[in-house]
């Protein structure tokens, strides 16, 4: 959960009992100091009071650390992009050599392994560490030019430092952050605030799962609002993401959700089958001119293609990330102010409380329900009938079936 | 006959008891040759040294730490109303056990169980009509480790057979569910934990030997292995990310660790517990994760600031946890106790909201149900329980022709109500007074 803009300024208000237009301005001065960084357009340092992701700067203490850290830093810039620095950055870059001469290896090598370490990093924490890197260093050493937040004149006795201060306001933001998921979260909760219309255990009436089980063709209100808490809550009601791919489907993206779902399918399926699925994404959703062809950046693409000759359980991991988090920043955020959604959430019902019986030990019956290892049997059998079916389809509806097997609430 | 139990408990205590750094007990032994005789002296000087460097490095460590930690979860919490007291209440007893209960897990189902135990029996239950729907006796005793598959059509059991042994669950009768075992992990101790990850088709297991490690059960091949604990792994969870990756152990070493499942590295390491951590439960949101251990504390510590960041201990609490979860909102923490209770603490404030007693030896595993409707514990004294909240407490009083109704409320916001009638009410108007009985 990475504290989005809207969080920061929410957070402000709340702590400092400001309004939102002071909120604005002091936590744009933390974003121009650089106590917060942006992971989105990370060169333009302005808090943005919506949902782009931010993240709080990992402070830096001592001054022989900032000298190794500089030099570090543009050693692997100059490493991985030759000769891109910056005239601005060369000059440091000379200065610091000469400073730091007797273990200049010693930071070559620093910089190749930090260099190697990170390309065995997941795609986001890289990205993320990179956004952090980037942002310290415009405002510690800014480019010739441009203002510099750190300029405080003539040097005075008492400047102590009020990143110590910060930090520990990480910390309390954090602690925020675990309030805002426990409201949030709050009328979920059956042992807090009970379910509607009654808690099965309780009244013995298994009502509230048959409301909410899998294929209900109208789902509870509490159930459709908890999709808009985060994408991961869309997407493991099975349900939810039915809808969702009836929304793609009207966007023309629906192929995302596919390869998607075929992505988990070789990750969390099995090894005998691994070569096989992969092939079959390869064709339905990579090669050139395929029926259902993905968007994915050339960098993740050519490195998944490379990957595919020798195909293993994690191969489609990058794209597959890739894939996850651009709908999740485009398509989701419009699925949730499209007016599929909101029809959804209109014609939602919201059960009626069951009034308990006077007597409690006049006892329902208390029915039994079929067996899920059942209900799997019965779907393997449908499976084998239907093993005519197109190709491009194939992926997609296997793994459906999988899926409800796997996810099936009965009551 | 009592003699007989008595020797059986020792021996099978053994092995659970047996908690030490296996690389130390290998280097007390002396050697026979001179020469490796100082040679191992000064090896040992060198690891005394090393030692104490390392816990130098260590306390400077949190002292940097603690120079951050001057705002406790508490206090950002103060503005949050409170809970007021809880009463839990037992809804569902499951007897059958003829031993004690060791481990348990819930269906997707949100409904059926699947519980272990000491004398090697694994039992499938549907907790909400209490039947029992399979039973399968391992050829071990103290299973300490059982799961179901997310599917919910196979469980996976293990213990001191040091193997983790997937069942598929069939509803022939007549079949015998044995037969169709199959042996999916090895380790060279003790299981003491399993869980599917998103599929039926990979376990996670971890184990007295030490380590973690992830199995394909089609093939039973090992896929990665977790290496870290410097002593028996006691517990593991799965965390509920996006990108699914993570996990946490927590072990004898006091230490909780977590795992990246694709490279088998230890991303963070924990330790603040002064004893064996018994079980580790992720927050709902993945963010931080709580843990339970022999030094009646529980902690919980959260990954983005990379710290502990409460304790819910209580001076009257002197006995071990053996297992915690969350409630679905996170707001509630369940502990299972070593002297046969449960405490339920308000994460947030950190207070203990609620006590339930019932159990009649001490509570060995603990969890909530996938929806958050109920709880489950199971117990040394053979059975297992399911628990909820108590909307109200009736206390009925008659005396002669008067009767008064006591309701005691559970939620914080509402007062007590207290009724008296002079004959006995009509059921229409007991009705309308008397709301969410127990």
């Amino acid at each position: 959960m990475l504290p989005k803009g809207r969080d920061i300024i929410d957070w402000l208000i709340q702590k400092y009992n400001v309004s939102e237009e002071e909120s604005l301005h002091v936590g744009g001065m933390l974003v121009k100091y650089g106590y917060i960084y942006p992971l989105k357009e990370p060169r333009s340092l302005v808090l943005r009071p919506d949902e782009s992701p931010y993240r709080f700067q990992v402070s830096r203490s001592s001054p022989i650390q900032y000298v190794y850290l500089d030099t570090i830093y543009l050693a692997k810039k100059n490493i991985r992009k030759q000769g891109e620095l910056m005239e601005y950055e060369k000059e440091r870059y000379s200065v610091l050599h000469k400073r730091i001469n007797h273990t200049w290896d010693f930071v070559v090598m620093q910089a190749r392994e930090q260099l190697r370490a990170s390309k065995q990093r997941r795609k986001a924490d890289r990205i993320v560490l990179e956004c952090q890197e980037q942002a310290y260093w415009l405002i510690n050493r800014p480019p010739p030019g441009v203002h510099n937040v750190l300029d405080v004149g003539l040097e005075r006795p008492n400047n102590f430092s009020a990143r110590v201060t910060l930090v520990s306001g990480f910390i309390a933001f954090i602690y925020f952050l675990f309030v805002k998921y426990s409201e949030q979260y709050l009328n979920h909760d059956p042992i807090m605030q009970g379910c509607l219309p009654s808690n099965p255990w309780i009244s013995d009436d298994t009502a509230h799962w048959t409301m909410n089980a899998d294929m209900v063709p109208t789902p509870t209100r509490l159930r459709v609002e908890r999709w808009s808490f985060s994408f991961m809550e869309l997407l493991e009601d099975s349900m939810g993401r039915r809808e969702f791919m009836t929304y793609l489907e009207k966007e023309f993206s629906a192929e995302n959700l596919c390869f998607w779902q075929a992505c988990e399918d070789v990750r969390h399926g099995e090894s005998s089958r691994i070569v096989e699925k992969v092939e079959d994404i390869y064709k339905n959703f990579l090669a050139p001119g395929a029926a259902r062809w993905v968007n994915i950046d050339s960098k993740t693409m050519d490195k998944t293609l490379e990957g595919i000759r020798h195909p293993h359980r994690f191969v489609m991991d990058d794209a597959q990330m890739h894939i996850y988090f651009l709908m999740k920043k485009d398509s989701y955020p419009r699925y949730l102010k499209s007016d599929l959604y909101k029809n959804m959430l209109a014609k939602a019902i919201v059960p009626q409380e069951t009034k308990k019986s006077v007597f409690p030990f006049m006892r329902r019956q208390r029915h039994s329900s079929p067996s899920p290892a059942q209900a799997a049997t019965q779907a393997e059998d449908g499976q084998a009938k239907g093993a005519g079916q197109a190709d491009i389809d194939r992926i997609f509806v296997i793994t459906e079936i999988n899926r409800r097997t796997q996810l099936r609430c009965l009551s | 006959m009592f003699y007989l139990d008595f020797l059986i408990v020792i021996l099978c205590f053994k092995p659970f008891r047996c908690r030490s750094l296996p690389a130390q007990r290998k280097y007390m032994r002396s050697p026979l040759i001179p020469e490796m005789a100082t040679q191992e002296v000064q090896l040992n000087e060198t690891l005394a040294h090393l030692k104490t460097e390392s816990e130098t490095l260590k306390s400077k460590l949190e002292e940097e730490r603690a120079k951050l930690h001057d705002v406790e979860l508490h206090q950002v919490a103060e503005k949050v109303e409170g809970l007021g007291q809880f009463v839990m209440k037992t809804r569902r007893t499951l007897k059958g056990h003829g031993n004690k209960v060791l481990c348990m897990d819930w269906c997707k189902d949100k409904r059926r169980i699947v519980s272990s135990s000491q004398d090697g029996k694994v039992i499938v239950w549907d907790a909400f009509t209490t039947n029992k729907e399979h039973a399968v006796t391992m050829p071990c005793t103290w299973v300490m480790a059982c799961a179901y598959a997310p599917s919910g059509c196979a469980v996976a059991c293990g213990g001191l057979d040091n193997k983790c042994s997937v069942y598929p669950l069939s509803l022939d009768k007549n079949e015998n569910l044995a037969a169709k075992k199959k042996s999916v992990a090895m380790h060279t101790n003790y299981l003491s934990a399993c869980s599917f990850t998103n599929s039926d088709m990979q376990i996670l297991t971890s184990s007295g030997d030490g380590t973690c490690a992830l199995w394909d059960v089609e093939s039973g091949q090992l896929l990665q292995s977790f290496h870290g604990h410097a002593a028996d792994v006691l517990c593991l969870d799965l965390a509920p990310s996006e990108t699914g990756n993570t996990f946490v152990s927590g072990g004898c070493d006091k230490k909780a660790n977590v795992w990246d499942m694709r490279s088998g590295q230890c991303i963070q390491s924990f330790e603040t517990h002064e004893s064996d951590i018994n079980s580790v439960r992720y927050y709902p949101s993945g963010d931080a994760f709580a843990s339970g251990s022999d030094d009646a504390t529980c902690r919980l510590y959260d990954l983005r600031a990379d710290r502990e960041v409460a304790i819910y201990s209580k001076e009257s609490i002197i006995f071990g946890v053996s297992s915690v979860d969350f409630s679905l909102s996170g707001r509630l923490l369940f502990g299972g106790y070593n002297d046969y209770t449960i405490n339920v603490w308000d994460v947030l404030k950190g207070t203990r909201v609620s006590i339930l007693f019932g159990h009649e030896n001490r509570v060995s595993t603990l969890r909530v149900s996938p929806d958050g409707t109920a709880f489950s514990t199971g117990s040394w004294d053979h059975t297992l329980r399911v628990c909820d909240d108590c909307y109200f407490f009736i206390g009925i009083k008659y005396n002669q022709n008067l009767c008064t109704f006591n309701f005691t409320p559970c939620a914080p916001d509402k007062p007590p109500l207290s009724l008296t009638a002079t004959h006995l009410p009509k059921y229409s108007n007991l009705k309308k007074h008397i709301y969410r009985s127990t």
